[in-house]
């Protein structure tokens, strides 16, 4: 998690310094990454609401004569060791999947921004402490903080939720911050003060808008490490509870049936990619676009 | 066509020993292929070697007498015996004793040591050592019946060295099931040593991995085991067992789902056998809604027992109504019909005429059950009742449901014993594993007149009375006895079924 984001953010100085030698090439490339990222996750949004609406199949109706059909006209991807409906349940599958994503990157996200503005603006002891804690919950695999809440808390899908969007605080804050520490120098910052404008409204009114780019790259890094995590959550029989459908739990109950029935594990297997992949792109795309814009 | 030369090979392998269980294995299994005919063939038999046995929980207990679960009676089978022990028949036979003798009256039970027995560690079997044991498991020694069957022994004498009395405060035909009590050396209550007679000694015991044994070399049997070491390895779950398989890093693992055998069965050699497992949806009579017998009803009418034979036992497995495994001469065939409209009936009449919403708890370790409360939460969805399954461990689930009783219902499997009455004890209102709460005067009464009597009529018959009770009170929605699905390498032999939950290694043998 944490990986991803420091490779993203060097590559980005790297970029940086070479977009504001030839500006054009950025934005050509910029235009491939957002439209294919943007094409695939908007077609996940929209197989998500789907989901939430309709269903081909009731995703856990069970058919003792259809258990494992391989994919077919009325199945199109086949029918797992109940009978159920695969597709169905992918898109049961999506929309949960997607509902504790937003929900974790929104919990993370939301106080994330709060704590780390708060800290960068005003620096001092409160940041010291609150960073020394945050730096405490990224020294632990994240999975474990995860495994260690949801066996507190009790399975199920709004403790995932929970534990999840716990986990996302620390990089949020961490990258909020680091903005907050850089901008409040500047001097856009320093004339609003002078015009005697109070903390709240500086920190929210005239540094948060500059912050929003930075944020929208995170958020969407967040999101595929969201899905990521719900799918290992309910991979580990910890996450969402049998029977509703989530694409990690999916995974996980294909794993039996690899040999004799290896559909059930390569549809919900490519929708992860899938879904990981769009966001993935769509964060490159905004990130250069943005840079692109900057210059 | 190096598997042709395989099977060449193995197929003229000359046919001495033919296991009962194993030519019992494989028949009526799906997607057989040519290569199962040869697997039921046994090579000669080859002394020595090890293997690894999958097993499903961890050890609760090493002592003999205090550990509880089924899954731990299992292994240490391998390390005790008692002055008899069970057969794959579900008879018994002598074992520590060489024979016994029973008085007229049923108080006396008088046993002869069998000659030259030893412990694992090379030490003699005394009389005092059985005493020890007898005194131990009857609460003798101190006041706590540690098998709540014996308490009704009412002393151990010492004839000579060799000739032990055992004498009961009240004849009960039965009782001769429980003389399986392990015998344990009687310095063991201060050395703290894990040392039986059986088959195998124990070598180590890491929590949470797993049980190492080794050959017994004073065992009374010549010949016997076969193996020099057996593992009894702890797998998390039905996936890393069947990938442990896979890999070859377990050659026996007796608890497949219907779906994993027949994936396995190229490969493996499947065999299948009824097993004394009751599984049910356990409710908690104790705890509203199921304090109330219609609701109990209306959940036995709304679940189709059959459907969840089909989908989780592929057929294999036999639908029960009631706490009793077939097989037993007691047993009665009953059970609610599934009758959704009937379900809603009782339920409107219960003052539930929406349904309500429940919780089933399930441990996570036993794929069959959960796949079982997924079907069971689909056919309650009928009924107009919602249910939400909570996967939990094993240990969490001892804990807090079998013996802290805080939970609303369950899917599990009780097992049973030799005796028909394992199943039937604990729906006594006091007794200590009545984990489900039931509690009903009339079955108390009858379940502590039977347990006295001598006369076989009517033990039968008042057992039967007793599954009526459970049945009619819906203690609980019994679904399934499961079949025991076990794969085993291909090249292993002896492998036998037990009517009672052990995995009896000292008959199994590597072949060629």
């Amino acid at each position: 998690m944490k990986k991803v984001k420091s490779e993203s953010r060097t590559k980005g100085q790297i970029s940086d310094a070479m977009n504001k030698k030839s500006n054009k090439k950025g934005s050509k490339r910029t235009n491939a990454y957002f439209i294919s990222g943007a094409v695939i996750t908007i077609a996940f949004v929209v197989l998500m609401l789907v989901g939430l609406i309709h269903t081909p199949y009731d995703p856990n109706a069970m058919s003792g004569a259809e258990k494992f059909s391989s994919p077919s006209l009325s199945h199109i991807m086949g029918t797992d060791n109940f009978g159920r409906d695969i597709f169905s349940r992918v898109l049961k599958g999506i929309s949960m999947t997607g509902l504790v994503a937003v929900s974790t990157v929104a919990i993370g996200g939301s106080i994330g921004t709060i704590v780390g503005a708060i800290t960068g603006y005003y620096g001092g002891i409160v940041d010291e402490i609150v960073m020394r804690i945050n730096d405490a919950l990224n020294g632990f695999p994240s999975i474990l903080i995860a495994l260690i809440i949801v066996s507190i808390i009790g399975p199920g899908k709004y403790n995932v939720i929970l534990a999840l969007g716990i986990l996302f605080i620390p990089s949020f804050a961490r990258i909020v911050r680091s903005e907050y520490i850089s901008l409040k120098e500047r001097d856009f910052v320093k004339s609003a003060r002078l015009m005697g404008a109070g903390d709240m409204r500086i920190i929210f009114r005239h540094i948060f808008p500059n912050v929003r780019s930075t944020l929208f790259v995170t958020i969407t890094i967040g999101f595929n490490n969201a899905v990521l995590a719900e799918a290992g959550l309910s991979y580990l029989g910890i996450g969402i509870q049998p029977p509703d459908a989530s694409l990690g739990n999916m995974l996980s109950d294909a794993q039996s049936y690899l040999f004799t029935a290896p559909w059930y594990a390569i549809m919900p297997g490519m929708t992860i990619v899938l879904f990981v992949l769009g966001f993935s792109l769509l964060a490159e795309g905004i990130r250069i676009k943005d840079e692109g814009e900057n210059d | 066509m190096k598997n042709f030369f395989k099977r060449l090979s193995l197929g003229c392998v000359v046919v001495m020993v033919l296991s009962v269980a194993l030519t019992g294995c494989a028949g009526g299994k799906k997607g057989e292929n040519p290569s199962d005919s040869v697997s039921e063939t046994t090579g000669t038999a080859v002394s020595g070697g090890e293997v690894v046995v999958g097993i499903q929980q961890d050890i609760d207990s090493l002592d003999p007498h205090l550990a509880t679960a089924a899954g731990t009676k299992e292994v240490l089978f391998n390390i005790f015996e008692g002055l008899v022990v069970s057969d794959e028949n579900g008879n018994v036979t002598p074992a520590v004793a060489k024979d016994y003798t029973i008085s007229d009256d049923g108080l006396t039970y008088t046993f002869k040591l069998r000659d030259g027995i030893k412990f694992s560690d090379g030490t003699p079997v005394t009389a005092e050592d059985v005493k020890y044991s007898i005194e131990r498991c009857s609460g003798l020694l101190d006041g706590t019946p540690l098998v709540k069957a014996l308490s009704i022994v009412s002393g151990v004498e010492i004839v000579d060295q060799s000739t032990i009395n055992i004498v009961l405060s009240e004849a009960n035909s039965e009782i001769i099931y429980y003389l399986t009590a392990e015998i344990i050396p009687a310095s063991s209550s201060e050395t703290g040593d894990i040392i039986g007679t059986g088959p195998f000694k124990l070598d180590s015991y890491v929590p949470q991995e797993g049980v190492v044994l080794s050959r017994n070399e004073y065992y009374w049997q010549d010949g016997l085991p076969y193996l020099d070491n057996v593992t009894f390895k702890i797998v998390a779950s039905a996936e890393s067992a069947m990938m442990e398989l896979q890999a070859g890093s377990i050659d026996i693992y007796p608890y497949l789902t219907d779906d994993q055998a027949n994936e396995l069965a190229a490969n493996f050699n499947i065999g299948s056998n009824g097993s004394n497992v009751v599984q049910g949806l356990y409710l908690n009579n104790a705890v509203a809604p199921f304090d109330d017998v219609r609701v109990r009803q209306a959940l036995s009418y709304a679940i189709d027992r059959d459907a969840i034979n089909d989908f989780i036992f592929g057929g294999r497995g036999t639908v029960i109504g009631t706490s009793m495994v077939p097989g037993y001469e007691c047993y009665v065939d009953t059970g609610y019909e599934h009758d959704v409209a009937k379900a809603k009936e009782l339920l409107a009449d219960a003052g539930y005429p929406d349904g309500f919403k429940m919780e089933i708890t399930v441990p996570s370790n036993y794929q069959m059950h959960v796949d079982t409360a997924q079907v069971i939460v689909e056919q309650l969805k009928e009924a107009g009742i919602t249910a939400t399954i909570k996967k939990v461990d094993w240990s969490t689930w001892l804990d807090d449901v079998y013996k802290g009783r805080n939970f609303e219902t369950t899917v599990c499997g009780i097992a049973g014993s030799l005796t028909p009455s394992y199943l039937l004890v604990r729906y006594q209102s006091t007794a200590k594993n009545n984990f489900v709460g039931y509690s009903n005067e009339n079955f108390d009464t009858l379940y502590t007149k039977i347990s006295t009597s001598l006369d076989s009529t009517e033990i039968t018959e008042g057992y039967r009375q007793l599954q009526i009770m459970l049945h009619d009170d819906a203690a609980s929605v019994y679904t399934v006895v499961p079949p025991v699905l076990i794969a085993m390498n291909k090249k292993l032999a002896g492998y036998k079924f037990y009517p009672i939950y052990v995995q009896d290694m000292k008959s199994v043998y590597w072949t060629e």
